[in-house]
């Protein structure tokens, strides 16, 4: 049986550095396999460029099996394409028509500066998880593995948090570019287990700051980053970091 | 101090605020609601209700001040979360489409905000700080509810309060932490309901009245 392959056509956001100005460019993806991924169309639309001599479209890639975190980009206006709970690299081709526009831009907020192309500065996020999202373990002999009960709900939700692959979707897809749903992954994740108690208080307000400082917007509740979510990680981990919040900056004692 | 200033610094401190104050008006435009379905029962009744109202004295000042500052609360976190917000995506796409989170109640928030600024400032004029020596209460609604300019601002301002309170409803529960898949259905069921509520009830007094004066 032969491969079904199509026709695209591609409006590709160019940008030499982080202070060009930046512009659209249309490519033709020819005889593209409805099998491939994402990635790999642009793989061979960047084999194209290359044997033209021109320059490549420079985008992010690593496990391209949905678990790093480290590709996207908006096709027609979705975070990651238009399929949920689903990452750039694991969306394939067979979702596209014969014929198709594809408008493929980078994450854009001001916190993510875009270094080339579709490839931006994540370590905006890597800031925050610097400022808080951590536990401190001593180091000694280990501990045993059931002195500390964790109930199955709390470890499932704290599962689901920690599911976050720190992609920058929600980012992209917020209307106001907030992080607050990345945030409330990683204080969710934590402060769900026993583990994650004794940093509890200061690990929301230093990661909420540190959010804050970086340029993200503010949450308005619209839900996007939810729907764009290719890990479907809920908002009711806003919610949490909201109590967490509360918690830490109305009731707790302060540190000394 | 110090701890009042960091909350109040804090992207989720100003939220909270939003939402202590949203849902006072919340309670606000229910209490108001209740004291204009009074116009239905007719003039004599409507002004025994406002005749009890201004019988409650000193706390009718302390309920105005009170609307005051949410208001004044809400108005400079609305302005402060805008403008942040706005800075926080210099460059926007060329295309965005919703993910499918985003409702019309939602998207438009701070623009049916200003929009209810607004109208509340024309709707204080009109009626609050009208000449009351002359005329009453009911005169006074009744002359400028049967002019189809007032009409038609009023039946726009309530649809437009109606989607405001659509999304903040329920929003604000979020922002304070209450959200769990045992109650949240409730309370966004609950968010539509009252906002329809709203929109039906304090929109379709105008139009009783321009009803009532074709008769």
């Amino acid at each position: 049986m032969s491969t079904q392959t199509i026709n695209l056509t591609l409006k590709v956001w160019r940008q030499n550095g982080p202070d060009d100005k930046g512009r659209l460019d249309t490519y033709h993806a020819k005889n593209i396999s409805k099998d491939m991924s994402f990635l790999e169309m642009l793989d061979v639309v960047n084999e194209g460029l290359s044997k033209k001599n021109q320059d490549p479209i420079a985008f992010d890639s690593d496990c391209r099996e949905g678990i790093c975190g480290m590709c996207g980009a908006m096709v027609n206006g979705h975070a990651h394409g238009p399929e949920s709970e689903t990452t750039l690299c694991q969306l394939h081709m067979r979702h596209f028509k014969d014929g198709d526009t594809l408008y493929i831009e980078p994450f854009r907020a001001r916190a993510f500066k875009i270094i080339k192309d579709l490839v931006i500065d994540r370590s905006a996020f890597d800031q925050i998880i610097q400022a808080g999202g951590f536990i401190s373990v001593n180091t000694g002999g280990a501990p045993d593995a059931n002195a500390t009960p964790v109930s199955l709900e709390k470890s499932s939700l704290a599962m689901d948090a920690a599911a976050c692959i720190g992609c920058g979707a929600c980012v992209a897809s917020c209307p106001n570019a907030s992080a607050m749903l990345f945030v409330s992954a990683k204080v969710s994740h934590l402060a769900l287990l026993p583990q994650g108690q004794p940093e509890a208080t200061r690990r929301s307000l230093n990661m909420i700051c540190e959010m804050d400082h970086l340029g993200f917007g503010n949450c308005s509740n619209e839900r996007e980053c939810e729907a764009a979510c290719p890990k479907g990680i809920s908002i009711q981990n806003i919610a949490r970091l909201n109590r967490e919040f509360i918690k830490s900056s109305l009731f707790s004692t302060p540190s000394v | 101090m110090d701890g009042v200033l960091q909350f109040l610094n804090q992207s989720i401190g100003k939220k909270i605020l939003m939402a202590i104050s949203g849902l006072g008006f919340c309670a606000f435009l229910l209490v108001h609601l209740i004291g204009n379905l009074f116009i239905y029962g007719g003039q004599d009744l409507f002004h025994s209700y406002v005749d009890h109202l201004h019988a409650l004295g000193p706390f009718i000042y302390i309920s105005e001040a009170g609307l005051f500052i949410l208001l004044c609360i809400h108005l400079s976190m609305a302005v402060t979360l805008y403008f942040q917000n706005l800075v926080a995506r210099p460059t926007t796409y060329v295309m965005k489409r919703n993910a499918g989170g985003r409702t019309l109640a939602s998207g438009t928030m701070p623009y049916t905000g200003l929009i209810i600024l607004i109208f509340v400032v024309i709707h204080l004029i009109t009626f609050k700080f009208a000449d009351h020596s002359q005329r009453t209460v009911f005169e006074i609604v009744s002359s400028a509810l049967t002019q189809p300019g007032y009409i038609a601002l009023y039946v726009f301002a309530m649809i437009v309060v109606g989607l405001h309170v659509n999304h903040g409803f329920w929003s604000a529960f979020q922002t304070l932490g209450i959200d769990h898949p045992k109650y949240m259905p409730a309370i966004r069921a609950f968010s539509v309901i009252y906002s329809v509520m709203l929109g039906i009830g304090f929109g379709f007094i105008p139009i009783y009245i321009m009803l009532l004066s074709l008769r």
